[in-house]
């Protein structure tokens, strides 16, 4: 019977919870590397034995970790992520210029067709890939060489690059996302890459529909409709129908276009979910109710869904890495909040259920369907 | 024969129990004794010092004899009961919260 690993990542440790496709009784494993933050962990889409974890702590650093058995055993991997050529600076928070450091990994983009290969994007911000397993990393330094880059600025949680979404028809395009300078694609594996941010407007910086500067918190993508993004901004949830060359706001009727997490249903490309979060300085869900917000019309209308969330007294935030969906014929959605709780909704969204509630913060959770 | 105590995160990540003992080719220094470690435990590059610029990470000191020996030369010789195996070198990490 087909089964789901759901990957999460926490301020310290990682933990792995598995269940059967009914997805109501779970085997939880870790910590593993308790102690350490785990920026996030995944798992290889071309062997789902394969998985990837940035481990980190501002004592010892950033490692690498890599399990080829689902995550029993793991290996410490390379660890050297060097900038290419002189880092140069980008913008501090008060506007001065300041040198390019590497802080840690954020997020691990696995390829769809090889265990071996793997992006990696870290704070500060930049794109890096390893062909071996994680052995090596290697920039790839025409993003942090556009012409942008010294006025790229970091957003509250530092300059990171957060999102890496690989187009599933074209190997060549790559879309990426930093807070807080915006969306980037590369149609050249890499090579080259340019701002894809026009329609998005933002204020707190000096020209709120500049082409770089935004604070782009999350994009996904459906794998059958690469050409169709969608973003949760600092504020502001917006949709892409080309390739991010536009975008406009599908924030509609929710009750706060704040958030963190944005997802796609796995067999319906227009059906998306977001946490509401009540403001940038607040980091809360609104009413103190957690609600799950879904659109099944690609944006504009959506319906809160609530029932088996804390609908009183819930003051818990949900991380922009901290959703993901499973491809069973019934998708299931999950997410993870700051007070440690991973929820899990069996039937897309309709009813949810914690699958843990005392994990420490919840900073990334990623699912693996298995045959 | 050179002892090394490492903190709890750094002897779980190489997989080692209690202080680790290293022998350490020529003199004695910060250099030689990190350079001994990390070829036996190839985990640990990184952890204690950059990849590059072999700099101490600003959250690791290195203590030894009742001394802190963080801001000395990483060529200058350690105290003789390091260098000896009488007292060892302590790997530490900082106390800042976390």
């Amino acid at each position: 019977m087909s089964g789901v690993r759901v990957l999460v990542g926490t301020r310290k440790g990682a933990f792995i919870l598995t269940s059967d496709g009914k997805r109501e009784r779970w085997d939880i494993s870790g910590p593993h590397f308790g102690g350490w933050e785990i920026y996030h962990l995944t798992g290889s889409p071309a062997d789902p034995s394969r998985l990837y974890a940035s481990q980190s702590t501002g004592w010892f650093g950033q490692l690498i970790q890599r399990s080829d058995d689902g995550g029993k055993t793991w290996e410490p991997v390379g660890n050297q992520f060097e900038y290419d050529g002189v880092p140069g600076t980008h913008q501090w928070y008060d506007g001065t210029p300041h040198p390019w450091e590497f802080a840690r990994v954020w997020h691990l983009e696995p390829s769809p067709a090889d265990p071996d290969t793997v992006y990696a994007g870290v704070e500060d911000a930049a794109l890096f890939r390893s062909i071996d397993g994680g052995q090596t990393w290697q920039e790839l330094p025409g993003l942090r060489g556009h012409d942008s880059g010294p006025s790229w600025q970091p957003g509250a949680g530092g300059m990171c690059l957060h999102t890496i979404v690989l187009d599933p028809n074209d190997a060549g395009r790559i879309f990426v996302a930093i807070s807080a300078a915006g969306v980037f694609r590369t149609d050249d594996a890499g090579k080259t890459w340019r701002p894809v941010n026009r329609g998005l407007r933002s204020q707190g910086i000096p020209d709120e529909d500049a082409e770089v500067g935004h604070c782009v918190h999350r994009i996904a993508m459906h794998r059958s409709r690469p050409d169709v993004l969608f973003m949760q901004k600092h504020w502001d949830v917006m949709r892409s129908d080309d390739a991010g060359e536009s975008w406009h706001e599908v924030s509609g009727n929710l009750p706060t276009d704040f958030g963190f997490p944005i997802d796609v249903h796995a067999h319906e490309p227009d059906t998306i979910y977001v946490v509401p979060i009540k403001s940038d300085s607040e980091h809360y869900p609104p009413a103190g109710k957690l609600r799950v917000y879904r659109s099944r019309t690609g944006g504009n209308e959506w319906e809160a869904l609530t029932k088996g969330l804390p609908q009183s007294d819930c003051y818990v935030n949900v991380l922009r890495d901290a959703m993901a969906v499973d491809s069973l014929d019934s998708c299931g959605v999950y997410f993870g909040t700051t007070g440690g709780q991973v929820y899990v909704s069996a039937d897309g969204g309709d009813n949810w259920a914690p699958i843990v509630r005392d994990l420490p913060a919840v900073l990334s959770v990623e699912v693996q369907t298995l045959p | 024969m050179i002892r090394v105590v490492l903190p709890a995160h750094l002897r779980a990540l190489a997989h080692v129990g209690g202080e680790v003992a290293l022998d350490v080719q020529g003199q004695a220094t910060q250099r030689s004794v990190l350079d001994a470690l990390e070829t036996r435990y190839p985990m640990l590059r990184g952890t204690i010092r950059d990849h590059v610029t072999q700099q101490r990470r600003a959250f690791v000191r290195f203590y030894a004899c009742e001394e802190d020996l963080s801001h000395d030369q990483p060529d200058a010789p350690l105290p003789e009961s390091v260098a000896t195996g009488a007292e060892p070198f302590m790997v530490v990490g900082a106390m800042a919260g976390g």
